[in-house]
């Protein structure tokens, strides 16, 4: 190419004022003006029909997201619910059988206590029966034991002294 | 074979287009490449705006891309700054796509021209004033007096302040352009040395390998580097529009 025949001549002149192309001033204004439709175009569509469209999809994502967590929350507290329900009909038969079972056990007790009673009652009477005829028993007993003894008495002493001591003799001498 | 390293970065009219005020504008390689990257930019984000429900490879990355750069935003500035996010966003991708078209042979590097750079950066240190201004009035000029200090602090901190604040565009301007500049200035020298260690033929021919093994190593790093620069100039400019909300500091 002819730029790279005279590269001597160029560089030379680059290198009296500064060498670097980027300090060559003239070239700014065209390089700043291009800079600035490019960049404004590319901020205006990346604005107006990119970003926004990227935003939405991110946005749309997480919509749902939360929509399918809310729901699942909302069946888990549904469920809880029904749980809580079953255990406390559960507890309502429980507390029911155990009041049948009670209320049964109560009068089976008090039917217990008064037969018990009853069959005491029975017994008192007839040990008292007993007791009044074991007295009854006892005093005639007594009795006769007095008339044994006065005989007995009188036999002794007829055969001990031959004679026969009278009968009321006997009672007075055995009453102290 | 031009053996300039600095023949790189010559703008080549390819017509002259039509005056303003006196300066000539004319199509030139840079303003081809950038008008290439600016194609690229939307040509690729446009297959990524498929909006489905299950994204597809290519809304993945556009969606990953939207998230990198809003998180951006949001971790450094903050929610209020989304705003900006779209300007951060084609500061980003035109700047890397600049960065990364650079890498190709025979492409023009467009952001290894301060001219550029610096365009960049003023504008973007100019949107930090006008919307600080914008939003808190004269108010926002306490960005250059933190509240709290003893009254004689303030005669150094606030020119302090002030210079730390007008180093910005030039720090965020130069550290794009010198470092595209070096990588490819460097990139060039080690070829061009192949290329001359290769022409003496013999047994200095072999030393080729050195050379040829630089500038494999360099080529990795640059297409580190230009992305890396990017993020730095995206996540700067984030930085930098904390003045904006974030009056007292």
């Amino acid at each position: 190419m002819a730029a790279d025949t005279d590269t001597k001549y160029g560089a030379a002149e680059q290198a009296a004022s500064g060498g670097l192309p980027q300090l060559d001033l003239s070239t700014w204004f065209n390089q700043i003006f291009w800079l600035v439709i490019v960049f404004a175009a590319l901020y205006f569509i990346l604005s107006m029909f990119i970003l926004p469209r990227l935003r939405e999809g991110i946005s749309d994502r997480e919509d749902r997201i939360s929509d399918d967590l809310d729901q699942a929350s909302n069946m888990q507290r549904e469920a809880e619910e029904a749980e809580k329900a079953y255990n406390r009909s559960l507890a309502d038969a429980r507390a029911k059988a155990m009041n049948v079972a009670e209320t049964t056990k109560k009068s089976i007790d008090a039917e217990i206590a008064s037969e018990i009673e009853a069959a005491d009652a029975n017994m008192d009477r007839q040990a008292e029966i007993a007791e009044a005829n074991i007295r009854k028993i006892k005093t005639k007993a007594l009795s006769n034991i007095e008339s044994i003894a006065g005989e007995t008495a009188i036999e002794v002493v007829s055969t001990l002294t031959g004679k026969a001591p009278t009968a009321a003799a006997v009672r007075a001498a055995m009453t102290p | 074979m031009a053996s300039d390293p600095m023949e790189q970065f010559k703008i080549k009219d390819a017509a002259e287009l039509f005056e303003i005020g006196g300066q000539t504008i004319s199509w030139t390689n840079s303003s081809f490449w950038m008008v290439v990257s600016a194609i690229l930019i939307i040509g690729f984000f446009a297959l990524t705006t498929k909006r489905k429900l299950v994204p597809g490879k290519m809304q993945s990355l556009g969606e990953l891309s939207y998230e990198f750069i809003a998180n951006m935003v949001k971790d450094t500035t903050g929610v209020e700054a989304m705003k900006f996010m779209p300007f951060v966003f084609t500061l980003f991708f035109f700047i890397l796509a600049a960065n990364l078209i650079g890498m190709n042979p025979y492409a023009f590097t467009t952001t290894s021209h301060i001219a550029v750079t610096a365009a960049l950066a003023v504008f973007t240190i100019c949107v930090v004033i006008v919307a600080g201004i914008w939003k808190n009035g004269l108010k926002w000029f306490k960005i250059f007096a933190p509240s709290g200090l003893p009254a004689i602090m303030y005669v150094i901190i606030i020119p302090i302040e002030i210079i730390s604040f007008i180093s910005r565009p030039i720090t965020l301007a130069v550290r794009l352009f010198a470092n595209m500049v070096a990588g490819h200035v460097m990139l060039k020298l080690f070829a061009i040395f192949a290329a001359f260690l290769a022409a003496k033929g013999g047994i200095v021919a072999l030393g080729v390998v050195v050379p040829v093994l630089a500038t494999t190593a360099i080529v990795a790093l640059e297409f580190l580097i230009a992305g890396l620069q990017a993020f730095v100039f995206a996540i700067l400019t984030c930085v930098y529009l904390n003045d904006v909300y974030h009056v007292d500091h």
